[in-house]
């Protein structure tokens, strides 16, 4: 049994802070002891939304990317929040191989990633105002 | 990222290790698009990323950017190595359907 811990970081949207992300979250839920296969899937979703406030929040501008998370008994609970552009239709962004940047080489498997290696991902999002990605994994008892 | 690469007698290997992110294919796009410039008289293309320990989406789209570009030449393009943790990535996007696995 865990005791609950909580963690809070800020960083700018700068594609080199996606390692920095990364190695953070594998820190802080090391405790809950997850094999190395949640770990990377956990490392891999964090990174998706990450590079998604990155890439598409700030498109020309470098602005605040925070990190929180928070883990109780088996159960991580992650947010990643910018404050830039928005998502104008989240279900159409969901869709796999969906992108509103195709010429940039990207694939639009970002959201299907973090479907896939979370167990509930929710986004909330609006207009200029920002997007919150909030994703939960229960880790499986070794 | 690292990109080392091996032509012998028409098979042009590409090896990639470290991370594949965005941070890394927005600084390695330039060598690897170099490198496939160099070797156009390849018979075929193979990436061996057994030497990558992390990728995400962006990596897809960014082998798929070399795919796409080697296809124009009439070179198939192959992928092999991927560790368990990018094998979910590639298999999650269908790669393998355009990349088959070498
Ligand atoms: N934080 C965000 N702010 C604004 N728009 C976003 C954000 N995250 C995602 N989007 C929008 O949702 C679309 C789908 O995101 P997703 O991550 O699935 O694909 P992608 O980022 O376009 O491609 P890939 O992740 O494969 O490189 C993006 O193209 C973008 O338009
Ligand atoms: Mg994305």
């Amino acid at each position: 049994m865990n005791e609950k811990n909580t963690m809070k970081i800020n960083f700018l949207s700068l594609s080199q802070n996606e390692t920095f992300a990364r190695t953070v979250i594998a820190a802080f839920c090391l405790p809950l002891n997850p094999s190395l296969s949640e770990l990377n899937e956990i490392k891999t979703a964090v990174s998706e939304a990450v590079t998604n406030a990155v890439v598409h929040a700030y498109p020309d501008c470098a602005g605040e990317i925070e990190m929180t998370a928070e883990t109780a008994d088996r159960k991580l609970h992650i947010e990643i929040a910018d404050k830039g552009v928005g998502i104008e239709n989240l279900e159409e962004a969901m869709e796999p191989f969906y992108t509103t940047r195709p010429d940039e080489e990207r694939s639009g498997m970002g959201f299907t990633v973090m479907q896939t290696f979370m167990e509930d991902v929710k986004i909330v999002s609006e207009v200029n105002k920002g997007t919150r990605v909030i994703m939960n994994k229960t880790i499986a008892i070794k | 990222m690292e990109i080392k690469y091996k032509n012998s007698s028409g098979v042009l290997i590409v090896y990639l290790s470290g991370e594949l992110d965005e941070y890394a294919a927005g600084i390695s796009r330039t060598v690897f698009d170099k490198l496939l410039d160099d070797n156009l008289n390849a018979k075929k293309v193979v990436f061996d990323i057994s030497g990558l320990s992390f990728m995400d989406s962006t990596g897809i789209g960014m082998l798929i950017g070399r795919y796409k570009k080697l296809k124009n030449f009439g070179i198939p393009v192959f992928i092999a190595g991927a560790s368990n943790g990018v094998e979910k990535v590639i298999e999650l996007s269908g790669l393998y359907h355009i990349m088959p696995k070498y």
